[in-house]
């Protein structure tokens, strides 16, 4: 590329096996206090969670509010600090950076929030939003503008002119997603975080978005993750999918292996529930586990989808927690159906 | 405007006719709902599908006289069973119609429980209201209601930041059931929650419509759960409706070529086809263009779109568009 995002060296000798993120063993409990001191338990939001991110791949996380998710986002990004594990960006351990090596590593990374309009300052114009960054990471003065014009026409933002003096209250949901997106992209990061970047759009520009995050990520071999509910977009993004319930990743696999083969209960339960516009769903009843997701503070012991499951196995399922089983190579699954 | 003698014999529960809300803002007239006309049988649910900012909230506000200070423009004519709504003096209106004939489950319900009354307290509350009844009367109707929403009796007498984002908006459901209305507006009931609850919240929809022959006006923009439950559906697009058809129809083959690009842009988990985005914005409803909304917009647009297309068709299958003249 020909611009140089600020010039310090990268990260020492890769992770093993090459990846550029790996996140090993995560444990993120929040503490409970009562009356504000007084210990009283764990809130356990990530639980042992194990993954690696290729340079250039892009994976969706799925799973239902509360599940952990955001927490799990969070602490990759560095805005929540792991009870247990840890997170490792091209071979250095991301929760014992120094502050200068933080701000690295933040340019490294970009976020794309959920809601475009809480996400972007009301009092600033685009073209403020956007040089922002480049003032706090030092960009080299002559060339910030040059950097903002090219990230607004590579987000499809166009004439770019229009649009640099615009607040975000004069742009549509999908203009300032755009916006939102640009401003992940304006360091040129290695990977991007998106949560639930189209949850708040229309179904007609929905698609639109995930095509241009889909085109950047191919152009500047981006590595993606992608937090969401919904699974039918997934399959139009990502390559991998992660689905969490309760704190866990309970099934990955290749998105298609996913769609067509799914092995775990509870993916079985969310592909079920997610419908397509059909008349036909009119006469059916959707077949739904009972009961809702757990307390984190106290989860059911061992697998914690078991007082939910259908194939609940007496004195297996709630006794011993299951391990991730590789059904298929690159499938795995922790449940104790596949053992 | 003819006095609020019913039709006689009048088989719809409900008829919408030319019905119109005009808002006044600083910049002018904003046209949210133009000269809009449906019907709705008995025990039959109808979506409302559309857009953000295509004025489908605003039609359900019409529809139940909720009303903001700043209306330029209210006219048409809504009949419920008969009765045509729109002559009752609001005073009338509030005690014979909303929430005894008819009842709304707001936006974001869930959120709109009163954080300080027991969640069986407030169900109990409308039917103390309207029907004059003891409180311990009120609560066991409220009790028979919370069973058939699927929320344990017992929950009566915790507070809404107790329960779940789905319980809670199984609670709001109960309300707006407890006085045994013919018609529920829904206005967006699941697009807070999660897939696993909406799904179940659905199949309690699907359920009570069985159960207290009940019709709903579902008014969303999440069209996959909407085919869940709906009968028929109304397109709307830019204040106007733009195709009424059976949901066999609509989902399957959409007549309005808006139809067919809004359900193009529906990501699907069990097709093969890539979805497809509807380039271009909506126009404003501050000064709508002459002709045909959508004609910009329109794959199909031909030289007739300049003029405003009138509804073709007639009875349960219209579209707006000058291809089916």
């Amino acid at each position: 590329m020909s611009v140089e995002v600020i010039p310090q060296e990268t990260g020492q000798a890769a992770t093993k096996n090459g990846s550029l993120l790996s996140v090993e063993n995560l444990h993120v409990w929040y503490e409970l206090r009562r009356f504000g001191f007084g210990h009283a338990g764990y809130v356990k939001a990530v639980d042992n969670v194990s993954f690696e991110l290729q340079r250039g791949e892009a994976v969706a996380v799925v799973g239902e509010s509360g599940c952990g998710k955001s927490t799990l986002m969070k602490t990759i990004l560095g805005l929540v600090r792991p009870t247990k594990g840890d997170v490792v960006f091209e071979g250095e351990s991301v929760t014992s950076l120094s502050a200068r090596r933080l701000q690295w590593y933040r340019s490294q990374v970009g976020y794309v929030q959920q809601d475009p309009y809480g996400a972007l300052p009301p009092f600033m114009s685009v073209r403020r939003i956007l040089m922002e960054p480049l003032i706090i990471n030092r960009f080299p003065k002559d060339q910030r503008l040059e950097r903002i014009n090219k990230v607004m026409e590579e987000v499809k933002m166009t004439p770019v002119g229009d649009f640099m003096t615009k607040f975000p209250h004069m742009l549509s949901g999908g203009q300032q997603q755009r916006v939102v997106i640009a401003r992940a992209m304006v360091l040129e990061p290695r990977f991007i975080v998106a949560d639930e970047p189209v949850s708040m759009l229309d179904a007609s520009v929905r698609v639109e978005i995930l095509r241009l995050l889909r085109s950047l990520q191919a152009t500047h071999n981006l590595a993606v993750i992608y937090i969401t509910h919904d699974l039918s977009t997934v399959r139009y993004f990502s390559e991998r999918i992660f689905v969490m319930y309760a704190g866990k990743l309970v099934e990955k696999c290749k998105v298609d292996e996913l769609l067509r083969n799914p092995r775990h209960p509870y993916t079985h339960a969310l592909l079920e529930a997610s419908p397509d516009p059909d008349p036909h769903n009119l006469l059916t009843f959707k077949e739904v586990p009972p009961g809702e997701p757990p307390n984190l503070i106290k989860p059911p012991p061992a697998c914690r989808f078991h007082p939910r499951c259908r194939h609940f196995m007496k004195d297996l399922c709630d006794v011993q927690d299951p391990p991730d089983f590789e059904v298929e190579p690159g499938h795995f699954v922790a449940c104790w159906l596949y053992k | 405007m003819s006095a609020a003698t019913a039709p006689t014999g009048d088989s719809k529960l409900l008829r919408v006719e030319d019905l119109a809300l005009h808002f006044s803002t600083t910049r002018g007239v904003v046209q949210a709902v133009d000269e809009v006309s449906f019907d709705l049988d008995y025990n039959e649910a109808i979506v409302i599908l559309g857009e953000s900012g295509c004025g489908k909230t605003s039609l359900a506000r019409a529809i139940l006289r909720l009303l903001p200070r700043n209306t330029a423009l209210y006219s048409g004519k809504v009949y419920l069973e008969g009765i045509e709504t729109m002559a009752l003096s609001d005073e009338e209106f509030r005690r014979d119609v909303r929430w005894v004939k008819m009842s709304l489950v707001p936006q974001a319900a869930m959120n709109s429980l009163n954080p300080v009354l027991k969640v069986g307290d407030q169900v109990a509350e409308p039917m103390i209201e309207h029907y004059n009844v003891k409180k311990g009367e009120a609560l066991d109707q409220a009790a028979r209601m919370f069973q058939h929403v699927g929320v344990p009796v017992e929950f009566m007498r915790r507070y809404a930041f107790e329960l779940s984002g789905g319980m809670r908006q199984r609670v709001a459901l109960a309300m707006a059931l407890v006085t045994a209305p013919r018609l529920v507006v829904l206005d967006e009931p699941t697009s807070a929650l999660d897939v696993l609850t909406q799904a179940n919240i659905f199949n309690t929809l699907k359920r009570i419509k069985q159960e207290l022959q009940i019709s709903f006006i579902l008014i969303t923009h999440d069209i996959a759960t909407s085919s869940e439950l709906a009968d028929r559906v109304v397109v709307m697009y830019a204040g106007q409706i733009v195709e009424v058809g059976n949901s066999s129809t609509v989902f399957v083959e959409p007549l309005h070529p808006y139809s067919r690009k809004l359900l193009a842009s529906v990501p699907r988990l069990r097709a093969t086809q890539d979805p497809d985005f509807i380039p271009g914005h909506p126009p404003s409803l501050l000064n709508p263009p002459q002709g045909c909304r959508f004609a910009d917009r329109c794959p199909s647009r031909f030289d007739r779109c300049a003029e405003e297309p009138p509804v073709f068709g007639g009875g349960r299958s219209q579209v707006k568009c000058w291809l089916y003249a």
